[in-house]
């Protein structure tokens, strides 16, 4: 298969915008969380106040004023359950909006690569789409459901303690003028010391990971050779510089707990020197109330709750920083599915065809995967209905090209491809293919019964049909002798199905079409003889009464046929019957001379 | 858990250090609370000096700073213990894992021995790294917290006490209702991207036949169950945060009323519940770490079970005595003789297999998938033991040799076989003691001089991950020099040249011939051309030889060959 190299560009700028609006488009949850969040938060904050003011009851100089103490316990526990409450709310809120989102996203996606154009999925690995559709999908859910409201509360939490430790106590306020800074020092070494580590250690995990993978998968072979020793020497290495990494990540990365523990220490320290000195000049008359200066004992156990509240965001602050960016980088290659240019819709006056006859004529056809790359060079021939096309020639040569176009899974560049005389660009894609039937050498079979792999395709298809075409598939007797038959589940843990029973029932699923025209790869690799003539007696009955396109294998099928393609390197080398390619003594002859060497 | 100890032994001394200074570490921040109260109910009313609360506060800023030390330091040092137990751990278990019996690696599948290296030792890691910790630091604040709290008012320490059981009980088992609700999740997962491997795989398929549509319906429902499988799981897992919230400010609330009756009683002071505060927030932070200490110990646990099946699995395949199988003098330099054998002990896959192959001839065998011709080479060099019967090369049993001088013996190459990322030179060599000219030797012989010299880097250039740039001719070309290169007595190709060109592969069997004249070899294969002029050809049937012979009698007396050859012959046109 010719690959195409794919320069992605993202497309930055908006990927911003483009997830608040999937955020907008749920405006009514995403309010009613923020709502939630702000209430939840202001409740919360407002809990420490009433300590405060209780401690100061219970530390009155007249003794403790237990009415207002008992005021203010009422007061806390209320506040205390219903932010409780709330902040449950909330959870529920963002967790329907975030599977909103989510559902939104993958259905998107899912729906856009449906449409896709084949191409697409020749340049792109399958385990490159599932990890978007997957654990893409679920970073920026992770950063949209939580880090956004947490963001937004954190700035709320963080202004709110800020305003009521200003109230509590101007001067006070000052020591964060000290830890602050340190935070913000810390958190920039973290961003840039640290993370790089982080990242370095899984780097380094990764690639000892990837050469164990590599080396189990040929551990027979090495102990063949009486390997293991030097592959165990070779695995000490990576395995080395992944511990290494490890413990360079975990030196640097052992200080963040501590740090940020010393950080909320060192600030109570300081807030109990100073609003210490602050309570003793209160306490002993030096301040007078109502001064800048003053202060009491609840105030201060207020400030301290407070500076809780108000240092915990802005240390988790860089976190939520590195979140978001990888969040962005996670929602570009979404966006780059979703923002994929599908196949392009059929012409307006696209004719439909049903039943066509089986004529089919390439004219000057001209193609290339690149387009500095051509690899067909004025490819005409013509197939009569009924009539067999073998395509020949060494694997990786092209053969599938042909089929490519045939199918429309690609356009041709140049030269024009007629079905009974309608150039195929004027044919509505569906109706074109739907005239095909194709048996293709990797068989494809989904997770579902074999009744429903067998009527893919044809919704009304009858069981009778069904039937038929698998006894004329010679695999009837097969699914019969299974314990569930036709409603055997074929799975990837379930019943143990032989390749070439695969193969067998997807050449069933192609007997149920009518259509006039075949595509069908002969390659029957790994499996066994008999299952070998089985498939190619089915393959026969398929081929009966129709135009066909056949990757050959079998010399019979090659003799036979009315035009012999023989593709090499990508190109139509040569083009003929049996007899005539014989007696051009080309690449051709030299094939089928080689059978016999 | 046993298992691990055995590693961690060599570090009880480093971690004894370690456990201390941790211990010291957060002992001194527990004092943090205990000094605030101090300062603000006895320094602040009774002593009445400055300088004395500037000097407990300078105490406290000196007990973070110790903290800070203490547990950086502690940390450090359990990462390091970490990290040189997993390097012996992976080490092992790498090395064990190679010297697996092939039966052990079935038994296993290599997919779970891969995870056992990645996932499993980077669990254990984890696990040592962090019960060094959290393993010290959560328990001793839970604890001395509470003895803190006990020793400054036990009265109020029972609010403490009744709030924490509950605490521990939610967070745990709900987390434990989460871990199942996320295995459902897990399995929803994996039914979507299922659906999307299918699709992607059989795009063609579903766009020739127009499905689209009913793929997005099939994959609407994935998606809608996976969406409320997740739905399930955060909704469960979201109780955890505000119901702890609510407990902890729970417990404080009824500190200061229970502190209020105490105060007005004489019995505390205010500063005391201040300190409360303080611990509360401590200890509920503490609990949150055992439970998660308590996960980790369950997978981690199930890990090291997982690493240790491997590690502590018996040596399979070990020399027998010469004493009990005594070298026989006979004619053949290989020698079946009634072998039969089957994987996993259940029905059979060679069935009394008996020939002999005098040295320096060779030997062909063919038959279709599944008739044993694998198994057999596997026989022949003892990657599985035979149930009964005998093998022998040179008239000793080969079980009586040890695997390294058995499989000097040998040269193989199987389809399929095993490239990895490294220069071509050293894919040919592949680790044995092979000078250059010897791999340039066998690179010519297997014909693949020509492509290797035709690229600017020659011999150094790089494979990519299982040579997917090579062509599937040229990777077979390469594990056949890799297989001559050591000058094997005995070459095995084993269906090793279904990718070659005719013109390359009989230019192959003459080289090999004029080079190797000593080896004995054996062809193993599909095809027919392959094997017919091999000087003894075994057709192999469901596990049981049905015809033996040169190509010429096999033609004539086994119905099966003569089948096999007109189809071929007359049918397979090319690969």
């Amino acid at each position: 298969m010719n690959k195409i190299i794919h320069s992605e560009k993202p497309k930055s700028g908006h990927v911003f915008v483009r997830l608040l609006g999937y955020m907008l488009k749920f405006w009514p949850l995403t309010l009613t969380g923020i709502a939630f969040s702000l209430l939840s938060n202001y409740l919360a904050l407002l809990g420490p106040r009433y300590l405060g003011a209780a401690i100061d009851a219970i530390s009155d100089k007249n003794g403790v004023q237990m009415d207002v103490v008992m005021f203010n316990f009422w007061r806390m526990l209320l506040c205390y359950v219903i932010s409780a409450v709330l902040a449950y709310l909330l959870t529920v809120v963002m967790v329907h909006l975030s599977q909103k989102i989510t559902y939104r996203m993958r259905k998107q996606l899912f729906e856009n690569l449906t449409v896709l154009p084949v191409s697409y999925f020749d340049t792109h690995t399958t385990g490159d789409i599932i990890s978007r559709i997957s654990y893409d999908i679920d970073t920026v859910n992770a950063t949209l459901s939580t880090d956004l409201v947490q963001v937004l509360t954190s700035i709320y939490s963080v202004l709110g303690s800020l305003y009521f430790m200003f109230v509590i106590s101007k001067p006070l306020i000052l020591i964060f003028a000290v830890t602050v800074p340190i935070s913000v020092i810390f958190t920039k070494i973290k961003a840039k010391k640290i993370q790089p580590l982080f990242r370095k250690r899984s780097r380094k995990l990764g690639e000892m990971n990837g050469f164990a993978e590599e080396m189990l998968s040929g551990a027979k072979t090495i102990n063949a050779y009486d390997q293991a020793e030097n592959v165990t020497a070779k695995f000490d290495k990576r395995n080395k510089a992944a511990v290494d990494s490890y413990y360079d990540a975990e030196y640097y990365g052992a200080m963040i707990g501590p740090s940020v523990n010393f950080i909320n220490n060192l600030s109570l320290s300081l807030i109990m020197i100073f609003g210490g000195v602050l309570y003793l000049l209160s306490q002993n008359g030096t301040v007078a109330a109502g001064t800048i200066w003053f202060i009491t004992l609840g105030g201060v156990t207020q400030f301290v709750m407070y500076s809780r509240k108000f240092s915990g965001p802005i240390n988790e602050f860089a976190n939520i920083v590195s979140e978001f960016q990888s969040a962005f980088t996670a929602a570009e290659r979404i966006f780059r599915i979703i923002d994929e240019k599908p196949e392009p819709a059929d012409k307006e006056n696209a004719v439909k065809i049903s039943d066509a006859a089986g004529d089919v004529e390439l004219k000057d056809v001209e193609f290339g995967y690149l387009p500095e790359k051509i690899v067909l060079h004025d490819l005409s021939l013509h197939a009569k209905p009924g009539q067999t096309v073998a395509i020949v020639g060494p694997t990786g040569a092209g053969k599938t090209t042909i089929i490519n176009l045939l199918m429309r899974f690609y356009d041709v560049n140049s030269g024009e491809i007629f079905v009974d005389n309608n150039e195929i660009r004027n044919i509505a894609r569906d109706s074109l293919r739907n005239n095909y039937t194709m048996v293709l050498q990797d068989t494809w079979l989904f997770y579902g019964t074999i009744r429903e792999n067998i009527t893919y395709g044809r919704d009304d298809a009858t069981f009778e049909d069904v039937v038929a075409a698998a006894k004329a598939a010679k695999i009837h007797s097969y699914i019969e002798r299974l314990p569930d038959g036709y409603d055997t589940l074929l799975s990837d843990d379930g019943v143990n199905i032989s390749k070439g029973q695969k193969q067998l029932i997807t050449i069933a699923r192609a007997m149920l079409p009518k259509s006039k025209m075949l595509i069908l790869d002969e390659a029957t690799s790994n499996v066994d003889s008999r299952t070998e003539i089985q498939i190619q007696d089915a393959m026969s009955e398929l081929m009966k009464g129709r135009t066909c396109f056949v990757i050959a294998h079998r010399l019979s099928t090659i003799q036979n046929a009315d035009i012999i393609l023989v593709v090499k390197d990508g190109n139509v080398i040569e083009q003929g019957n049996h007899e005539e390619l014989l007696r051009q003594n080309g690449f051709y002859a030299a094939l089928y001379n080689s059978q016999f060497s | 858990m046993k298992f691990l100890f055995r590693y961690i032994k060599p570090f009880t001394k480093i971690m004894l250090v370690g456990f201390l200074i941790k211990c010291t570490g957060t002992l001194i921040e527990l004092a943090l609370p205990y000094i605030l109260s101090h300062i603000l109910d006895d320094v602040v009313p009774n002593d009445g000096r400055l300088s004395m609360i500037i000097l407990w506060g300078g105490v406290m800023i000196a007990c973070s700073l110790i903290a800070l030390v203490c547990n950086v330091k502690a940390n450090r040092m359990a990462s390091k213990v970490a990290r040189d137990c997993t390097e012996q751990i992976r080490h092992d278990l790498f090395y064990r894992t190679m010297t697996l019996s092939g039966r052990q690696i079935d038994a296993f599948t290599v997919p779970s021995l891969e995870s056992r290296i990645t996932t499993d030792t980077y669990n254990v890691q984890d696990f040592i790294g962090k019960i060094q910790r959290l393993g010290v630091r959560a328990p001793l604040l839970l604890l001395g917290g509470i003895i803190v709290t006990l020793v400054m008012d036990p009265f109020l320490s029972l609010v403490m006490l009744a709030v924490l059981p509950v605490i521990f009980a939610v967070v745990y088992f709900v987390s434990l209702w989460g871990v199942r609700l996320y295995k459902n999740v897990q399995k929803s997962v994996d039914g979507m991207i299922r659906v999307v491997r299918e699709d992607s795989q059989g795009i063609r398929v579903i766009k020739a036949l127009s499905r689209v549509e009913r793929e997005h319906q099939r994959y609407d429902k994935v998606n809608k169950k996976l969406v409320s499988d997740e739905k399930k799981a955060n909704l469960t897992l979201g109780f955890v945060n505000p119901v702890m919230n609510l407990l902890m400010n729970l417990g404080i609330t009824f500190v200061v009323l229970l502190g209020a009756y105490r105060v007005m009683g004489r019995k505390t002071d205010p500063g005391v519940i201040i300190a409360f505060t303080q611990y509360f927030t401590m200890i509920s932070t503490a609990t949150l770490s055992i439970t998660r200490i308590f996960m980790m110990y369950t997978r981690s646990t199930a890990s090291a079970g997982r690493i240790q099946q491997v590690v502590d699995s018996p040596k399979e395949l070990t020399a027998l005595s010469e004493a009990d199988y005594p070298i026989k003098d006979e004619n053949g330099y290989i020698v079946f003789e009634n072998v039969s054998f089957s994987y996993g002990g259940k029905g059979h896959h060679l069935k009394n297999i008996s020939f002999s192959l005098p040295r320096g001839q060779t030997l062909g065998i063919i038959g279709g998938t599944g008739s044993g011709k694998t198994t057999l080479i596997n026989l022949l060099m003892r990657v599985y033991d035979i149930n009964s019967g005998s093998i022998r090369i040179g008239g000793r049993d080969i079980r009586t040799f040890d695997g390294g001088e058995l499989h000097r013996k040998f040269g193989i190459a199987m389809q399929n076989d095993f490239l990895y990322s490294d220069t071509i030179e050293e894919n040919i060599r592949f680790g044995r003691e092979l000078s250059h000219e010897d791999i340039v030797r066998a690179a010519k012989i297997a014909q693949a001089d020509e492509f290797i010299s035709a690229s600017s880097e020659g011999y150094s250039r790089i494979l990519s991950p299982k040579a997917t740039n090579l062509s599937g001719g040229q990777k077979q070309r390469l594990l056949i020099a890799r297989a001559l290169a050591a000058r094997p007595q005995i070459l095995i190709l084993d269906d090793s040249s279904s990718a070659l060109d005719y013109r390359t592969d009989s230019n192959l069997r003459a080289a090999i011939a004029q080079n190797l004249e000593n080896t004995t070899l054996i062809v193993v294969a599909q095809r027919v051309s392959s094997v017919m002029n091999c000087d003894l050809i075994l057709v192999l049937d469901e596990g049981e030889i049905i015809g033996m012979g040169k190509h010429a009698q096999l033609l004539e007396n086994c119905p099966v060959y003569r089948e096999i050859s007109d189809s071929q012959m007359g049918g397979s046109f090319v690969e």
